[in-house]
């Protein structure tokens, strides 16, 4: 199965480079090709499930060459990167006929999901560095897609921030490779067990969780994000608050921090520390927020606050030798809150496009009442806003509690007390927008606004299903044994996992 | 020691990110800081003494055991010019970018002042 | 843009196709002598840049249309991409070197050696010059004292804006 490990690379490059061949009269043709490529991503990543394998690019060996890795934590993220992917795509078909030059933001969203993939699927340091550029720059130019005057305010901020970020994170790579002589993952992970962490790999590290740190956007590297997400279109925002942030964020900095650097004590508590921090301000600062998209995007800080919070709990307690069992729920809870997040945060952003483009605004005070014009918006948005306050059974409700039961299993009876109080305060925060937006009376000006219809509205049906059925994920052993827990084991192992792999 | 002047170009380049006012001057701030991380990135490849890493046609003619021992006892490091190569190319597309929105900003607002370029907060 | 005046443009237009030549040398032997696909686009691009300077923009588009640089762009990236999918075809893996040593083994250091080296030096290099051209044709459409632009595919959105 790891024979078809380019193809998720491959195939969004190529089509993104026909694309615009098609002009600005194909536009039709060039949205179905568009559409077919992440369908069929998405079909490859269902069959990638319980796989794994290396894949050597060019046939040089793993010594001299480029890897391709696909095992447990990377099968659940394609999963996680492809769904949300094909059902952004299906929802532009109707969204981006707002706009001109679709041609141009299908090639670019085509780029992005192949620099998404590529850092998912990559066994080289540098060679996630690359694919992670490719990913940024593809999102700065869609961030500011609209070229009116906040999008450009918003893209601009952005960027400079993640070209910050990407500069500090190829000075990491640089003292990385000045320390240990290779950039391979595993072939790094093996020099650094047998020369130790010096001083150089020590702020090697702290850049490292700058740079990935600034691109997940965890406080206090978080003042490109509120500005970002609401001014890109609905999709683009699903797609970074979705997968973007998580990918190249998180995924990339457990990646260097348990498979290749190993877990230390004080890279534990700065990680929790920083947890703790983001979902505490993101969620008190968003629920002042009249802005929707602006409250969206307060609430995936907050959110990222949580998955961060339950693997560097994880790492405290792999790297103090305590009870793996309690490290294994924490990470199992924050990888599971990190697929649900991107389902049902994507799900949000869908909607409230949805509500965008049929009533105009984004001001909750100048909505209201559209229960009666968009039914089926209303109940999406419903089950997306159940879903991240932690209301049972959808899915955000069970990695809440596994995390809240890892925390006190573990002894930390803060950090489990802190979890409750920011779900709750979401929980009001949501309340809030189903009250301005769907309940109340009909204002004057929206009183001709019409449900859309068509790919937009199967594209959240997806999701919505998505995340009723998903907390089956977990309670369905034979599912949770396939899907999440290869992934769990995979950042369990640490670097060991990482020499065994390669055959080391 | 040079690394130390290397880190202070990086820092020189942060420093100008960070606390300028015009928009063009962010960009050379974060053109500064690509430079001297490429330059760190080429340094650790350095061979005191060390060659180009090029082979030539007297090296064949020579024959295949003093090729690689001349290449591999002289020859810097040529992995990190690879490397350096991409995070050119890769700044190259960066920075266009960054250009081109700044021109639009100024086509919108008027101002290349950052101070004036707030419309969102909150 | 206007031009500049007659001693610059004879020279311009002896100097260009030098350049042009140069860049040409630097991409095809690339294999043998430092530099490679995108050092000679680079060199490319800059050939007409120094004609846009010399000659003005209008005579640039007429003899590079914008079009027509789009499309060899997407030409060049889509050779590239192809040489990486004969190598899975060919050889098994992908973007394995399957020219070298089984379909064409040349001598070492010649023109015609490695394989599919030079193949993905020349599309590099055609990729990057039209990119990088477009690139700057783009930017150099603004100038300090112009009114709102409308040129190049601007994506206003007629949506009622947000405050």
């Amino acid at each position: 199965m790891s024979r078809v490990l380019p193809a998720f690379v491959v195939a969004p490059l190529v089509m993104a480079f026909i694309l615009p061949v098609f002009g600005r009269k194909g536009k039709a043709v060039a949205t179905l090709l568009a559409n077919l490529v992440t369908i069929s991503l998405l079909a490859l990543a269902v069959a990638c499930v319980g796989k794994t394998g290396i894949y050597e690019v060019g046939n040089w060996s793993s010594r001299i060459g480029i890897v391709l890795v696909l095992d447990g934590l990377t099968s659940l993220m394609l999963l996680a990167v492809n769904t949300v992917s094909a059902a952004a795509m299906l929802f532009s078909v109707r969204y981006m006929e707002q706009y001109t030059a679709k041609t141009k933001y299908l090639s670019l969203f085509l780029l992005m999901v192949a620099g998404m993939n590529g850092v998912v699927i990559s066994g080289d340091i540098f060679n996630l560095f690359v694919f992670l550029e490719i990913a940024s720059i593809a999102s700065y130019a869609l961030v500011g897609f609209g070229c009116e005057h906040e999008e450009l305010e918003a893209s601009f901020k952005y960027m400079v921030l993640g070209t910050v970020a990407s500069s500090f994170i190829l000075l990491g790579i640089a003292l990385v490779y000045g320390n240990t002589g290779a950039l391979n993952m595993a072939y790094t992970a093996k020099a650094i067990q047998q020369t130790g962490i010096n001083a150089g790999l020590a702020f090697a590290m702290s850049l490292f969780i700058a740079g990935f740190g600034l691109k997940a956007a965890l406080v206090p590297f978080h003042a490109w994000l509120p500005d970002a997400h609401p001014s890109a279109p609905a999709p683009i925002s699903a797609m970074l608050s979705g997968v973007l942030i998580k990918a190249l964020g998180i995924y990339a900095l457990s990646r260097l921090i348990f498979n290749v650097f190993g877990v230390s004590v004080p890279v534990s508590w700065v990680l929790i520390a920083l947890g703790v921090l983001s979902m505490v301000v993101g969620v008190f600062l968003a629920v002042g927020q009249w802005d929707f998209k602006r409250l969206l995007a307060y609430h995936s800080i907050s959110q990222m606050g949580y998955v961060v919070l339950g693997i560097g709990l994880g790492a405290l307690i792999l790297a103090k030798h305590g009870n793996p069992l309690w490290a294994s729920l924490a990470i199992l809870g924050a990888l599971f809150h990190l697929v649900n997040h991107a389902v049902f945060k994507s799900l949000l952003f869908l909607t409230s496009g949805s509500v965008e483009m049929a009533t105009g605004t984004r001001q909750l005070k100048k909505m209201g009442g559209l229960v009666e014009r968009m039914p089926y918006t209303r109940a999406a948005c419903t089950i997306a806003s159940a879903s991240i306050a932690g209301v049972p059974p959808f899915n955000g409700f069970w990695s809440k509690l596994i995390l809240v039961i890892a925390a006190v299993q573990a002894g930390f009876f803060g950090l489990a007390a802190i979890t409750v109080v920011v779900s709750l305060v979401t929980l009001l925060s949501f309340l809030k927008v189903q009250r301005y937006v769907f309940l109340g009376e009909l204002p004057e000006e929206l009183q001709n606004t019409r449900e859309n219809g068509g790919s937009m509205l199967i594209a959240m049906f997806f999701l919505a299903a998505l995340c009723m059925l998903m907390g089956l994920l977990v309670l369905v052993p034979s599912l949770r044994v396939t899907v999440l827990q290869p992934a769990v084991d995979v950042l369990i192992e640490g670097v060991s996992h990482s020499m065994k792999v390669a055959n080391l | 020691m040079l690394y130390a002047l290397c880190f202070l170009l990086f820092m020189i380049g942060l420093y100008c990110a960070v606390v300028k006012k015009n928009l063009v001057k962010i960009v050379i701030g974060l053109a500064i800081m690509e430079y001297a991380v490429n330059l760190f990135l080429i340094m650790l490849g350095y061979r005191v003494g060390g060659t180009a890493p090029i082979i030539g046609r007297g090296d064949i003619q020579a024959g295949a055991e003093r090729l690689t021992a001349h290449f591999i006892n002289s020859a810097v490091d040529p992995l990190p010019q690879a490397l350096v190569l991409t995070a050119i190319v890769i700044s190259l597309g960066s920075l266009a970018l960054l250009i081109s929105i700044c021109i639009r900003i100024y086509d919108k607002y008027g101002t290349f002042d950052i101070t004036e370029i707030r419309r969102l907060r909150g | 843009m206007k031009g500049m005046t007659i001693i610059v443009k004879t020279i311009c237009g002896w100097v260009k196709v030098l350049i042009f030549l140069f860049g040409i040398n630097i991409i095809l032997f690339g294999h043998l002598t430092p530099g490679g696909g995108f050092a000679g686009g680079v060199i490319l691009a800059s050939s007409y840049v120094l004609m846009m300077l010399a000659f003005g923009r209008e005579f640039v588009e007429k003899n590079l249309p914008i079009p027509l640089a789009s499309r060899l762009d997407c030409f060049g990236a889509f050779l590239f991409a192809a040489v990486a999918i004969l190598g899975l075809v060919f050889g098994g893996t992908f973007f394995v070197n399957f020219l070298y040593q089984k379909y064409l083994p040349g001598h070492a250091l010649h023109l015609v050696s490695a394989g599919t080296i030079p193949l993905s030096n020349i599309a590099i290099g055609l990729k990057v010059g039209a990119s990088l051209f477009l690139a700057i044709f783009a930017l150099s459409a603004f100038r300090k004292d112009f009114q709102r632009p409308d040129a190049g595919g601007d994506n206003k959105r007629p949506v009622a804006g947000q405050e």
